[in-house]
């Protein structure tokens, strides 16, 4: 440790010399790069972000909440009924022995949540709780439930409609069931939302599937070990993810695959842990949640502020709508293409309601936030933009301090979990964007690899530089996705409910059966 | 093989299974690329496994007059043969002591070991 330490240092002292030599022509042309950029795509970002008027919710937030209502309704809670079979499926209580070595369904929900289980989860919470109040939490909660029943819709639809090639290879996508699915229903412009999706879907990958991501875990890095430049991160991280997405090195996603789980069982563990220390003050926490949900506890914006908090954050975090999850199962062969919807209306729970929860539980349990002396209401920032925390910390810090607060040597646990989570994010998105990619430009080995070069430099690009408008943009195309999916879900949503009703008919007259173990 | 041969020559009437086990756990964790590769990669180490280990094995035990047949399966290995030998009605399982040993061993057990264990009929373990 301490050598590899002192190699850093040393390594970080060469480069800074060459790196002020150089550092007068390519600021500037940093400078340039981002002002050019952020004139280009700056309507765009503001659009997708732009909030309601006279108020601060953007509407982005709120066509995923009501995408999640209306699909809730449609399916007549479909993820309270199916709960259970969910589980049961997930457990591989549905499977039969005889197709053994294919992708279980397990596999396909932990290969789904590797995607979406990530920074969201540790720093986003931090800032939705900072700014919101324990409130936000309630909120949060209310919106990763409803956004259970998206995650069903489009999954359903991307597997029911992914390609299936003579080999046995399958592959899909919400740009597969926009095309494929508007033309059988006779409607006209499937195409076109599938184009615009896939378009979106290369640049959110590139962007908060990649640069973001990269950027993030040099922060925590270089928070560690001391500043050094980002784009040593960048070249080992972009030479790791190279090894495996286009290597096709198996022991380094092996050791991923299963370091990355242990992880966050680690981080719901030593959440776990700290809430019984602090037992006494369960009901305590519970409490500030249902009353900040309501009332706000005196944060900024009352209730209205820590409903705009939980909402943005469920949102952002579990993906839900977004079309990201219909991608990965689309990668799974399985006779039943609801099945899959039902697995993936898991993950929202798992993302938000459990792991979220569980950051927000021990941000409040540990007392980070400060209340005033009668314990009533929140004391504010000196900006009074936020609640005053214990040290002014807020995002990816607050929850450490938080953490530290009940373990003290977890912070650097976390800084590794937060680094290999932006790694498994990677991996999971340089697939997404390679469907996109494959869709737009057609399959074969040379424009795949392409875009896997394509993603790997721009690994370095992300972690190097404080490319702000970049990351603002790749954002709002994250979010823009949403958009073009959920327009065309509401159109395909009736075929999800066909598939529904025959499902469970068969799964009551004893048709789909259980297996003994 | 070559015991299971000499019962089956002993006991004159009866018919043997060759059974190749691929080792593989539903609970494991894959990357969206192998989950969408994974059939493909299937049929392959199934049509390995024949090729190289079930057929030969088979071959070589009718041509010793035997009734022989081969099956390959995916799973976990002592689970999957006794499930078969359930499926099959067989009255006796023999298998191979061979084992990755050292320190797996010590935390896992080997699959030998276990399916001794749990077998639900008479297992002979042979070196």
């Amino acid at each position: 440790m301490s050598i590899l330490h002192r190699l850093m240092l040393a390594g970080a002292g060469i480069l800074a010399m060459t790196g002020s030599a150089l550092a007068q022509d390519t600021m500037t042309l940093d400078q340039k790069v981002n002002e050019a950029f952020a004139n280009a795509t700056g309507p765009f970002v503001s659009l997708i972000f732009s909030p309601f008027p006279g108020t601060n919710f953007p509407w982005i937030v709120m066509w995923l909440v009501i995408a999640a209502t209306v699909f809730t309704l449609y399916f007549a809670f479909v993820q309270f009924r199916f709960f259970g079979h969910a589980i049961a499926l997930v457990s591989g209580k549905y499977s039969d022995p005889n197709d053994a070595g294919e992708v279980s369904h397990f596999q396909a929900l932990t290969t789904a949540l590797s995607g979406t289980v990530g920074l969201g989860n540790i720093a986003g919470v931090a800032v939705a709780v900072g700014i919101g109040g324990p409130g936000a939490t309630f909120w949060m909660i209310v919106a990763g439930l409803l956004g259970m029943a998206s995650k069903f819709t489009e999954c359903t639809l991307g597997v029911k409609y992914r390609n299936e090639y003579p080999d046995g290879t399958v592959s899909g996508g919400p740009m597969y069931y926009m095309s494929k699915g508007f033309s059988q229903l006779g409607l006209p412009g499937g195409k076109i939302l599938a184009v615009v999706f896939s378009v979106f879907c290369i640049l959110g990958a590139l962007g908060g599937g990649n640069m973001f991501q990269a950027n993030q875990a040099h922060a925590q890095i270089s928070g560690i070990v001391g500043e050094y430049p980002g784009w040593i991160t960048g070249i080992i991280f972009a030479g790791i993810v190279f090894a495996v997405i286009v290597g096709g090195i198996k022991s380094i996603a092996n050791v991923t695959e299963k370091v990355v789980p242990f992880m966050g069982i680690l981080y719901v563990g030593a959440a776990v842990i700290i809430l019984a220390m602090n037992a006494d003050k369960i009901g305590w926490a519970f409490g500030q949640i249902w009353e900040g949900a309501f009332t706000g506890l005196g944060v900024a914006g009352g209730m209205v502020g820590a409903l705009i908090q939980g909402f943005k954050r469920a949102a952002f975090s579990n993906e839900a709508g977004v079309g990201s999850a219909a991608i990965a199962h689309s990668a799974v062969r399985t006779k039943e293409p609801i099945t899959e919807g039902f697995v993936s209306l898991l993950e929202p729970l798992i993302d938000t309601v459990v792991i979220c929860t569980m950051t927000a539980l021990v941000i409040i349990i540990t007392g980070q936030l400060v209340m005033n002396d009668a314990g009533t209401a929140f004391l504010l920032n000196d900006a009074g933009t936020a609640i005053r925390t214990i040290g002014d910390t807020s995002g990816v810090a607050l929850t450490s301090a938080a953490f530290g607060a009940g373990i003290s040597w977890f912070p650097y646990v976390l800084a590794v979990a937060v680094v290999l989570f932006a790694f498994s994010t990677m991996i999971s998105w340089s697939y997404y964007g390679l469907k996109a990619w494959t869709y737009l430009f057609g399959e074969g080995k040379v424009k795949e690899i392409i875009f896997k070069v394509i993603f790997c430099i721009f690994i370095v690009i992300g972690a190097s530089a404080n490319l702000g408008p970049v990351i603002d943009f790749s954002d709002a195309a994250i979010f823009a996705m949403a958009v073009v999916n959920i327009f065309a879900l509401y159109f395909l949503m009736k075929i999800v409910r066909e598939e529904l009703a025959s499902y469970s008919a068969r799964l009551k007259s004893g048709e789909i059966k259980r297996y003994e173990h | 093989m070559a015991h299971a041969r000499k019962q089956a020559e002993l006991i004159g009437e009866c018919e043997l299974i060759v059974l190749y086990v691929i080792e593989w756990s539903p609970f494991s964790f894959q990357t969206a690329e192998e989950n969408e590769k994974r059939h493909k990669r299937r049929e392959e180490e199934i049509a390995m496994a024949k090729e190289r280990v079930v057929d030969p094995a088979v071959t070589s035990l009718k041509d010793a007059g035997l009734n022989a047949s081969g099956l390959v399966r995916h799973g976990d290995v002592a689970d999957t043969i006794n499930r078969i030998a359930k499926e099959q009605k067989a009255h006796q399982i023999i298998v191979g002591r061979a084992s990755d040993g050292g320190m797996a061993k010590r935390i896992f057990g080997s699959s030998t070991s276990n399916l001794v264990m749990n077998a639900v009929v008479p297992v002979t373990v042979v070196a």
